[in-house]
């Protein structure tokens, strides 16, 4: 290391430290050095509560962490950093390793927790891989909007509500099963997404963001108040249980287990939904990838990179943001309809906006349109604060610095180098976030 | 009658708090282009950090007139100052560094801006609503209670009074930095063509950084507002009130700012008639509908000017 070549200018770095330590000081004094709660036992009485060591430590924290920044930033500007820059073309083949090697393990991962742990000690995980799977598929269905289309949709989870309780609802008055609701429930969100984006979509990114948030809090506010047919608060319970082909999962005759001879174990209707979330990921994925290749998918990448310009080309534009809002809808849906399957119990409280946000959170922090970064963000960001339960309050504040970090450092997302949908040569390796000049739409 | 006059102050107050968050809205996306979806929190945070200075301060109603006003202008003035660092900050570490990044960029960050400050309230400050004893009681009975004392007798508070008059004030001084001091100029140049403007010598970031700490200084007065008015604050007042202020940014026309306290007024009207006579339940409903309905119908809104799309 050549250290002597790079000269620190030490004081303006301090400088620059001491402001930003000052800054943090006068944000955290009110804010994280005092805390007003309500004393419990004491009526609604308010009491102060003096936390000094805490606000000592986040204004050291600044300082140094800007002090650290400045260093870093000195050394790539005298070039230290030149040498580590990544060989692009071997990243991307580490990337064609890696989407075989995640179906496998997503195929495999089941059957080996329950060798190694049994019935009982991996229930729990299966369940948290479910769990997972869902948001893959919900941040799978919202990369065709917001990913490929580029079209902000703040109001996803409203789509996610509407096969949920379509599900729901169908099973609860006309006793339909879960095999003929599942269709139904991805149509009827894909149809409100036509009925919510037919006049929505004319309208410029950012009030096409705020409308949609505005359609979701609507659509929620109505699934809370609307006593009679969706059960207000209360939500709706004692939804049925999906069937293997009509095989219910229960005990005894005519059941799954009794008709392939196996002992009865609660576990296979945990196997059962991690499958079916599997395949029904599996096949957003696919149809994602196909659509992509077609002059519907490539209109809507022309779409997010420059509007003016595809309008000039003839792209009629509103059908087709309504094609990605609807077919995002209609994933949402899917993903709704199993969330009602597997919890047998919905009720508004799950469609919040902050629903929404972590969807969103997932897909930005894969990179916009890249599907498997939806998926490492998914198991990163879903999985790891399930695993570490005594962390899970922060999960949102992570979540909300790690959107405006990203985006700050890597606008295209972690995983920001994308194979081309369609290439003229063979040759073509990857779009690099580099290459790719930003259009202003 | 009487019912429907009291209706109608109780609008024009809580317009009063929807109009001042509106500003901020409104002046930066005139300058900037971009929706500050952080600026409900900004709002909250303004109103977590009065609750917190009142508290520190032990004010309470039983606090002499005299001290009980001075002690509140402080407030008012340490909050003011203490949530433009705030609004400050978000920008400098949002915004700032994705000018001329792709446009759903700022957006995103926005929302993780957003997101980020109600998460750090919710840890730091706890996730119970904060109620606090009114510090202002009293009222004008604007009616009598009629011959037997059954009828509705109209109440005009102290604290209703407080919010319109510091209102108007604002509104005013707001207009006059913004059309006679050298500050509005250069705000308005930047509105008008950025670019053109900093090769004019006009210090475009830190104009836009001023714009910022202005819009944080009236939503901490709507948060200082809110919390005498309503008394109960939580970490979440800053979404609602936030999506209500765009819309009243919105219907007034975004970019204008006599637009935007129009704006305000009409939405805190529809929205106290809306729950007066006919649902309470849904009058979010209601404001989100007029949003939704403004920017498809009329996206220039009532003041505004309607939006030539450039490449």
């Amino acid at each position: 290391m050549e250290q002597s070549q790079t000269s620190f200018n030490w004081e303006t770095l301090l400088k620059d430290a001491a402001l930003a330590a000052l800054i943090a000081a006068l944000l955290a004094g009110v804010m994280l050095g005092l805390r007003v709660d309500v004393a419990s036992g004491r009526g609604a009485e308010l009491y102060l509560e003096y936390r000094w060591p805490l606000f000592g430590a986040a204004v050291v924290a600044v300082f140094v962490g800007r002090l650290l920044m400045g260093v870093y930033y000195a050394l790539r500007e005298s070039g230290q950093f030149e040498a580590r820059k990544k060989n692009k073309s071997e990243r991307q083949n580490v990337e064609g390793y890696l989407k075989p090697l995640f179906l496998l393990l997503a195929f495999a991962l089941p059957f080996v927790l329950l060798a190694t742990l049994g019935a009982r000690g991996s229930r729990q995980y299966i369940d948290l891989a479910t769990l997972v799977l869902t948001y893959v598929m919900l941040g799978w269905g919202l990369n065709i909007v917001v990913g490929l289309a580029g079209l902000l949709d703040l109001g996803y989870v409203a789509f996610y509500a509407v096969g949920a309780y379509s599900y729901a609802l169908l099973a609860q008055y006309f006793g339909f099963s879960f095999w003929i609701c599942l269709p139904l429930a991805g149509i009827l969100a894909a149809f409100w997404g036509i009925i919510l984006g037919f006049p929505v979509l004319r309208l410029r990114g950012d009030y096409l963001a705020i409308v949609t948030l505005a359609f979701g809090e609507i659509i929620r506010v109505v699934l809370l108040n609307w006593y009679e047919f969706t059960g207000g608060p209360d939500g709706i319970s004692r939804i049925p249980r999906p069937s293997f082909f009509g095989l219910e999962f229960k005990r005894g005759e005519g059941g799954f287990a009794d008709f392939f001879g196996l002992d009865y174990s609660s576990v296979h209707r945990i196997l059962f939904l991690y499958f079916l979330i599997l395949i029904l990921a599996l096949i957003t994925n696919f149809v994602t990838m196909r659509l992509r290749r077609l002059p519907i998918g490539r209109a809507w990448e022309a779409l997010r990179e420059d509007e003016i310009a595809c309008r000039s080309l003839g792209i009629n534009t509103t059908n087709t943001k309504l094609t990605a809002f609807a077919l995002g809808a209609m994933f949402g849906g899917f993903a709704g309809s199993f969330f009602a399957t597997r919890q047998g119990f919905i009720s508004p409280e799950s469609f919040t906006f902050m629903e929404s946000a972590v969807i969103l959170a997932i897909v930005v922090l894969g990179g916009l349109g890249s599907q498997i970064g939806v998926v490492i963000a998914a198991v990163v960001m879903i999985g790891g604060f399930e695993l570490f339960r005594e962390f899970e309050e922060y999960r949102m504040l992570v979540f909300g610095l790690l959107m405006v970090v990203i985006m700050v450092w890597k606008p295209r997302g972690l995983i920001s180098t994308r194979a081309p949908s369609v290439a003229l040569s063979k040759n073509a390796k990857g779009i690099s976030a580099d290459l790719v000049e930003e259009g202003h739409g | 009658m009487e019912y429907f006059l009291q209706q109608l102050i109780n609008g024009v107050t809580l317009g009063s708090i929807y109009g001042l968050i509106a500003i901020g809205y409104t002046m930066v996306y005139g300058i900037i282009g971009m929706i500050n979806f952080a600026h409900g929190d900004i709002f909250m945070i303004g109103s977590f950090i009065a609750l917190i200075l009142v508290v520190a301060l032990g004010i309470t109603a039983a606090t002499p007139v005299l001290m009980l006003v001075l002690a509140l202008g402080l407030v008012l003035v340490l909050a003011m100052a203490l949530t433009a660092v705030w609004g400050w900050s978000v920008e400098r570490i949002a915004y700032r560094p994705l000018r001329g990044s792709f446009r759903l960029a700022p957006l995103i960050t926005a929302i993780g801006a957003s997101i980020t400050l109600q998460n750090f309230v919710q840890l730091s400050q706890g996730a119970r609503n904060k109620p606090l004893q009114p510090l202002i009681s009293g009222d004008f009975q604007l009616t009598d209670g009629g011959a037997d004392g059954s009828a509705f007798i109209v109440n005009l508070s102290y604290v209703q009074i407080l919010i319109v008059l510091t209102t108007v004030t604002l509104m005013a001084g707001f207009t006059y930095l913004i059309n006679k001091t050298s500050l509005g100029r250069s705000q308005r140049a930047c509105e008008q063509d950025r670019k053109m403007a900093a090769l004019l010598g006009v210090n475009v970031d830190r104009t836009i950084s001023l714009t910022f700490v202005m819009g944080a200084m009236l939503a901490a007065v709507a948060g200082v507002m809110f919390l005498l008015y309503y008394g109960v604050i939580d970490f979440y007042i800053g979404f609602l009130a936030g999506v209500k202020a765009f819309t009243a940014a919105v219907l007034g026309g975004i970019g204008s700012l006599p637009g935007a306290m129009l704006g305000g007024l009409l939405i805190g009207l529809i929205e106290t008639f809306w729950s007066g006579y006919f649902s309470v339940e849904y009058k979010d409903v209601a404001a989100f509908s007029i949003l939704a309905i403004v920017l498809i119908f009329m996206p220039e809104g009532l003041l505004g000017k309607p939006e030539v799309e450039k490449v």
